[in-house]
């Protein structure tokens, strides 16, 4: 069943229309593939065996009766635990959320349900999507299926990890600074972050609301493009949801063909200096060069705003956590703790809940973002962040102004191993270096892989002009061919089947 | 107890300052940021949905109509409506707050830079400025169980979301300096007034009883006009007009206290006591009091279509102070007539009454009267009396038609307060119609005739005013239905 399990959700969903596969047994081959790999992987949080295969007899039933299914009907998926299901456990990887039952259906959710989509469960990730490891999850962390002494990237590294040893074809992960292009780029998967309101939010556990952003990750390019096309869309539920027509993702990346004659391909200056390991240096160089063979022309653009972007992004995503957790309180669902001794305040329970809810990093971010927005600091920090957001979207406008795309190594690094970071926030939060422009922007980006350094993945990033997901998956679709068969390479596709 | 100075004292020696702020829930159908019904009451938690409680995921989405609601407001106050304003969190932890922060408009509010004519008992008008409307959420409700109902010394809370979300258009004033010992009166008149524009413009029951108006009254003292403004307090959720007026006296007493002692006023929150008419001290509040606002993320700004706004103002209804106008001048009436009616609430049920037929008077007449009696007995609000304009208007009509007399129409009017029916329903039914037919008046004259013959003897003697005992028979004898003029015609013929 492994063989299987390492086709593309594409072919699945080919042979699931061609009458060569069943969605049950490919449902049951994913399920038992979780079952033997998740206790040294950690993925998944909660395995939902049972309704996946009801929905996946469902679907089974209606090809059978000739009724018209969606393109990725009977593909299983895992869904990362920050989206609510309705009666399905999501925690958020946090204790605080330990035992919650959602008594509603993500949006996203909801379109992969009305898609025919079995979900096998709920993947596991830093606590409430703040990390760049999935060492902060409150349930232990995900290992990298290329080398399980290293880490899958975070927050979606259970999403990430998922894909890349073959137990689910696609997952959806949710990006925020980066939390699906740098899980893609260390498990060599394919992750795409949309456009800011291309996909409803409704649903989704809020980190930092202006910048979070739901998407596909997958092993392929072409299979991430038709996870868009499920998910996308109008959300009357969603204010921020963008009111157009979703494109039809996958036929334009079955159209890229190889040469890129005519396509202008923007180098940014500010990410080609330091801070990006040789390896992966090499590795982006090499798939530049590619490119420009195929006929694109390169250009280096300068963004000067880039340097304070990582600063300006460490300033509002913690504002918006520190009011986005505040419903977190012991007080209405989720954990509950009351103090020991002493009188049983609402303020004593909630400062009890909170202290045992929230791991180190979500305090952390809390207080942070609380000083920030304080009365005496707003203007110094919140306010000055926002400016530099504003000319981050100016830098970005002028660089798409002269080129297409822009290219980026997604992580500076490939995947560290467990505890490197973990003590030093800040070399942590250096990850997400060169995705995090596209979150404050509310552009489009993808990681791609493109090679290996030293055996592990290397994480190619394409960023887009806003509402040109099309282009994004087009180039990302150039990016792939050229790089040969790094997705399927995992290792863990060798791992013995018992 | 806490040492009060008298308020003679208090307007002899300081300048107050008034400073208010009005909450009234808008009586849209669904909530303000999704589609929970907005309804008073219920059982507790049913009125809810997963964004108005607040639960990991929700998004709010924004109710036009509130807005619209909110513009009509901004517009009737004099505003100039924001071309584009948004919304900001106010982050700030407590039970009743789902999301630990409210969903309000902070530094850019849909309605500014306005004013409201405030007629005091008098006749005298103060010009209240207007600082700005916004729009917010309600929160939920808490309810302490066990001790004294407080939070402090409660077994435990409940708390129920049905009003949290519900939306809210918050009016703040500027300062209204200037009204001295009349500062208790502005401050009742001026958040009368505002209920009275909230009515006509049908964007809320604006029932004080239920919470559906809220007035926080900001005030402070200063020891001349010239003087730079005092140190405030402000006391919250106050309910009833009265409860203004006594929260305003009571604060300026107490503060006067304090300040004629040499002390300082503290800057804080004060909640109002019906029981006794004092205020005592909430949380402090203080500059430094932080909410930590910052733009909502979850919406996107509001830019309301200029012609949109056109198109609301133009469709504005008269508003209370010109219709009051209008009408004063129609029907003719004093000051004090137009007063009493105000004040008794009756002036939209006399106008429909006239619209419908009735003279002014008689609509005065009978909603001032026998009405507003019957509801006062009843302890219920004029507008739930079982009798409506079209009725009343239908009862002049049977006056004016010489079918009933004042004191049928009284019957008649009974009836239909007891439920029988229309007034004429009730006096076909009750046969109250005034008896003319001569030959049923002609037999009930002989009849009394008979009865008193040392009556008749008297009027044939001369003593013409004797009539008055026979006239008194038969109207006994009809019921009071007889036409008292038509028996004595017919008496004087006889005898």
């Amino acid at each position: 069943m492994t063989a299987l399990l390492q086709k593309t959700a594409l072919e699945l969903a080919d042979m699931l229309a061609a009458g060569e596969l069943t969605s049950v047994e490919l449902t049951r081959a994913t399920l038992d593939r979780i079952e033997r790999l998740n206790p040294t992987i950690n993925a998944f949080l909660h395995v939902d065996a049972e309704s996946a295969l009801e929905t996946a007899r469902e679907v089974d039933e209606k090809r059978a009766r000739g009724e018209k299914v969606g393109r990725l009907a009977g593909i299983p998926i895992a869904i990362k635990d920050n989206l609510v299901m309705r009666g399905v456990p999501t925690t958020c990887g946090s204790m605080m959320l330990d035992g919650w039952l959602p008594p509603y259906d993500a949006t996203v959710v909801t379109k992969v349900r009305e898609a025919g989509m079995p979900i096998v469960g709920k993947t596991n990730m830093d606590e409430f999507a703040m990390g760049s490891s999935t060492e902060h999850s409150a349930f232990g962390p995900t290992r990298n299926p290329w080398d399980t002494e290293r880490i899958p990237g975070g927050s979606g590294g259970g999403s990430a990890a998922a894909v890349a040893a073959f137990m689910v074809p696609l997952a959806l992960g949710s990006d925020t600074g980066g939390s699906i292009r740098q899980p893609g780029s260390v498990t060599g998967t394919v992750g795409a972050k949309p456009t800011y309101g291309a996909v409803s939010r409704y649903g989704l556990i809020a980190m930092a609301s202006s910048l979070d952003q739901v998407g596909p990750v997958a092993r392929t390019v072409a299979d991430a493009a038709a996870l868009q096309e499920v998910i996308g869309g109008h959300d009357p539920l969603d204010s921020t949801s963008l009111d157009a027509p979703v494109p039809a993702f996958e036929d334009i990346v079955r159209r890229v063909g190889s040469d890129l004659s005519g396509l202008k391909v923007g180098i940014v200056e500010q990410m080609s200096t330091d801070g990006f390991e040789p390896g992966v240096r090499a590795e982006f160089d090499a798939a530049v060069r590619r490119l420009e063979e195929a006929g694109a022309e390169i250009v280096s653009v300068s963004c000067a705003s880039f340097d304070y972007a990582l600063a300006a992004y460490y300033l509002i995503m913690p504002a918006e956590v520190s009011s986005n957790m505040a419903r977190f309180d012991g007080m209405r669902f989720g954990l509950r703790v009351e103090p020991e001794d002493g009188p049983l305040t609402a303020e004593r329970v909630m400062a009890e809940s909170r202290g045992k809810g929230f791991g180190a990093e979500v305090k952390r971010r809390i207080i942070l973002g609380t000083h920030v927005l304080s009365a005496g600091h707003y203007d110094a920090y919140y306010a000055s962040a926002q400016k530099v957001r504003t000319l981050v979207q100016r830098d970005l406008d002028a660089a798409f102004a002269k080129v297409d795309v822009l290219v980026t190594p997604t992580s500076p690094t490939t995947a560290f191993k467990f505890g490197e970071k973990v003590g030093d926030p800040m070399a942590m939060y250096l990850n997400d270096l060169a995705t995090i422009p596209a979150n404050l922007a509310g552009i489009p980006g993808i990681s791609i892989p493109c090679g290996l350094s030293e055996g592990l993945p290397v994480g190619f990033q394409v960023l887009a002009p806003a509402h040109r997901d099309d282009l994004m998956y087009e180039v990302a679709a150039a990016v792939e061919a050229s790089a040969g068969d790094i997705p399927g390479s995992c290792p863990a596709k060798d791992w013995k089947d018992n | 107890m806490t040492q009060l100075l008298d308020f003679a004292e208090v307007v002899e020696r300081f300048d107050p300052v008034l400073g208010i702020e009005v909450h009234v829930e808008l009586g849209t159908k669904t909530k303000m940021f999704d589609g929970a019904p907005n309804e008073f009451g219920g059982v507790p938690n049913a009125h809810v949905t997963p964004s108005s409680l607040g639960l990991p995921g929700s998004l709010p989405v924004l109710n036009r109509k509130a807005v619209e609601y909110a513009v009509r407001i901004g517009l009737a106050l004099n505003c100039t409506i924001a071309e584009s304003c948004r919304f900001a969190r106010k982050n700030y932890f407590y039970p009743d707050l789902t999301k630990n922060f409210q969903t309000s408009q902070h530094d850019e509010p849909i309605a500014f830079d306005g004013w409201v004519d405030v007629r005091l008992d008098d006749g005298e008008v103060v010009r209240v400025e207007i600082e700005r409307a916004h729009m917010e959420e309600d929160a939920g409700k808490n309810s302490h169980v066990g001790g004294n109902g407080r939070i402090q010394g409660a077994d435990y809370s409940l708390v129920d979301y049905n009003r949290a979300g519900v939306p809210l258009v918050e009016i703040v004033t500027r300062p209204i300096p200037n009204t001295g010992g009349r500062a208790p009166e502005v401050a009742a008149a001026y958040v009368k007034t505002l209920r009275d524009i909230f009515r006509a413009l049908e964007v809320s029951e604006a029932r004080m009883e239920r919470g559906n108006v809220r007035a926080d009254i900001n005030l402070s003292l200063r020891e001349t006009p010239e003087s730079p403004l005092g140190i405030r307090t402000e006391t919250k959720n106050v309910n009833s007009f009265a409860a203004i007026e006594q929260a305003v006296v009571y604060e300026m007493r107490r503060q006067g206290a304090i300040l004629s002692a040499g002390g300082s006023i503290t800057q804080e929150t004060r909640h109002f006591h019906d029981e006794d008419g004092t205020t005592s001290p909430g949380r402090e509040k203080s500059d430094a009091d932080d909410y930590r606002y910052f733009p909502e993320p979850d919406l996107v700004p509001v830019a309301p279509p200029r012609e949109w706004i056109e198109e609301i103002r133009a469709s504005l209804p008269e508003l209370p102070h010109a219709k009051r106008e209008r009408l004063q001048a129609e029907w003719g009436l004093s000051d004090l007539e137009l007063r009493d009616l105000v004040s008794a609430q009756t002036l939209d049920v006399v106008e429909r009454t006239v619209l419908a037929g009735a003279s002014p008077a008689a609509a005065r007449k009978w909603w001032m009267g026998l009405i507003i009696r019957y509801c006062n007995e009843q302890g219920i609000a004029l507008e739930d009396a079982p009798v409506t304009p079209e009725d009343v208007a239908e009862l002049d009509r049977l006056v004016e038609s010489g079918r009933l007399n004042d004191k049928l129409a009284r019957q008649a009017l009974e009836g239909t307060l007891a439920g029988e029916g229309t007034p004429a329903e009730v006096a076909a039914e009750r046969g109250l119609e005034i008896v003319s037919d001569d030959s049923a008046l002609e037999k009930a004259v002989d009849d009394a005739m008979a009865a008193h013959p040392d009556v008749v003897d008297k009027i044939r003697g001369g003593k013409v005013q004797a009539a008055g005992a026979l006239v008194g028979a038969v109207m006994k004898a009809t019921r009071g239905q007889a036409d008292a003029a038509k028996v004595r015609e017919i008496i004087m013929a006889r005898v």
